[in-house]
């Protein structure tokens, strides 16, 4: 792929983008009101995912827009919601302040670049060792397209492993601080109306003001719409998952277009019906058996002779069977970690609205 | 970066802090992914290439022993020629994917974190009444001559 431009049309696409990413930054900088900051949050992250797709990362890309522009903001707007809608504006020492400061660090970043191997260039140190050996080893070792995956499930399926820990302490985290199922939670100082006591089985009159609270259930046609919609996304998810040996997806982007379904469908019909048709304990529970799932394929591998995570070990005939098999497995608990990870975050954030009093906000 | 740096810095608000956080991680993240650019290659998804089918077909149906040949064919890795570092795979460059993997996963752990940040931050909130730092210092401070 020789570009017989006289002027790389690329470049020119890259400037216009990352303009827009320092005319958004700016923006938000500038900005009090946290609605629209966390607005222009997600069109930075869109537009970041943009510039990805042009910078020959289709996998970040992918990445970025799910996770940054999606989940992200759904979960800064749950916090906002929780908490206020405007920002103080700073004081002007402060600002000047800090401005100094960050104009300083700019100016060494900035002189930094200077020692920095030139755009595009292959024959920087960041693009010959290393990442070079993935490329061409990948075809032999493991013979899929999508060298992306086979270096995160495979030649780096220890890193990919502590990643999906951090996401799942993070996730346990977020459980321990906020509670999974709040109605259950023992923070009485906010919930002292009763509700805290009720199971399931609450009287019609309380859950009927609920739901009118959190669901949007007088909007027939965005029901049908997302009745509609929740199983395509879910088929794509799947699609995501298991064409990711192939094309751009994999377990990570899977589980958050999973999750965003589901975060869709208690958008649309209420945390109540939500919680029945997916409840918390099982949420509770895929979080761990993801990991589980992934941890187990490596204990596999040590049981049939292995090391940790040794794929070929699964089927020592055909070592690239074995390892398509291995990358698959793995990739199921990343999938089934990470959307459960993240449906835990939302029941952690969405279960507190209901605690919330007109005079909060 | 640093936009986001500055967000962090100056403001006072927990959750726009949280939202500058977010902006300087994107943008290290776009850092690593300009440094994994190839000039005029493609995504690091490797074309069908005949010696992709071969290789599957070959394993499938002899034995190991055909890899082992084939990784034998592969040339020295770490030669670093200039005009062939790209090329002995079939002619097609393609991008670092290495970075990718990398930013791949740290998005997802930094949504993760991000999730822990704006929990803790409704916390605060509900203990507090504010999410403003110079209010919450107040508070504390409060606290601390009522309780001595």
């Amino acid at each position: 792929m020789e570009m017989s431009f006289p002027i790389d049309i690329f470049v020119i696409i890259d400037l216009i983008l990352i303009s827009m990413l320092l005319v958004v930054g700016i923006s938000i900088v500038r900005l009090n009101n946290l609605f629209v900051i966390v607005m222009l949050y997600g069109v930075y992250s869109l537009l970041a995912a943009t510039w990805f797709v042009s910078l020959d990362a289709v996998d970040v890309a992918f990445t970025e827009a799910a996770v940054g522009a999606g989940i992200s903001t759904v979960l800064m707007l749950g916090a906002m919601l929780l908490t206020s809608r405007e920002a103080k504006p700073t004081t002007p020492i402060r600002r000047w302040g800090s401005l100094l400061i960050v104009g300083v660090t700019g100016i060494a970043l900035i002189y930094a670049t200077f020692d920095m191997p030139a755009f595009g260039d292959p024959n920087s140190p960041a693009n010959s060792y290393v990442g070079l050996m993935y490329l061409k080893a990948t075809i032999t070792d493991i013979s899929i397209p999508n060298v992306v995956t086979a270096i995160l499930a495979s030649y780096r399926g220890f890193d990919t492993f502590g990643e999906v820990v951090v996401v799942l302490t993070a996730g346990l985290g977020v459980m321990l601080i906020l509670g999974i199922d709040s109605r259950r939670s023992r923070s009485g100082e906010v919930e002292d109306t009763g509700e805290s006591a009720e199971d399931a089985n609450e009287p019609p009159a309380v859950k009927e003001t609920t739901k009118q609270i959190d669901a949007l259930n007088h909007h027939i046609v965005l029901q049908v719409v997302a009745k509609m919609l929740i199983p395509i996304i879910i088929l794509y998810a799947l699609y995501v998952h298991f064409h990711g040996d192939y094309g751009p997806g994999g377990g990570f982007q899977a589980g958050v277009i999973f999750a965003s379904a589901i975060i869709l469908y208690s958008l649309i019909f209420g945390m109540d019906q939500t919680r029945r048709a997916i409840p918390p304990k099982l949420v509770q529970f895929g979080s761990a058996l993801g990991v589980l799932i992934y941890g187990g394929t490596g204990v596999i591998t040590i049981l049939m002779g292995g090391k940790f995570l040794d794929y070929n070990m699964l089927d020592q005939s055909d070592t690239i069977h074995a390892q398509h098999m291995g990358i698959l497995m793995i990739e199921v608990g990343v999938l089934v970690t990470v959307a459960s990870v993240m449906l835990s975050i939302y029941y952690g954030f969405a279960g507190r609205y209901r605690q919330l009093k007109d005079q909060n906000w | 970066m640093m936009t986001g740096l500055y967000v962090v810095i100056s403001t006072g608000n927990l959750v726009k802090k949280l939202v500058g956080i977010g902006l300087f991680q994107t943008s290290v993240f776009q850092l690593y992914i300009s440094l994994s650019k190839v000039r005029g290659a493609q995504p690091p998804i490797i074309e069908k290439p005949a010696k992709y089918g071969d290789a599957v077909k070959s394993a499938g149906e002899k034995s190991a022993e055909t890899v082992t040949d084939l990784l034998a064919k592969i040339p020295e890795v770490t030669a670093l020629d200039p005009a062939s570092v790209y090329d002995p795979l079939m002619g097609v460059a393609y991008s670092n994917p290495l970075p990718h993997v990398l930013i791949l996963t740290a998005i997802v752990v930094g949504v993760a974190t991000l999730a822990v940040g704006l929990a803790l931050v409704v916390r605060i909130r509900e203990a507090y009444g504010t999410i403003e730092e110079d209010a919450i210092d107040d508070a504390e401070y409060k606290a601390e001559v009522n309780a001595s």
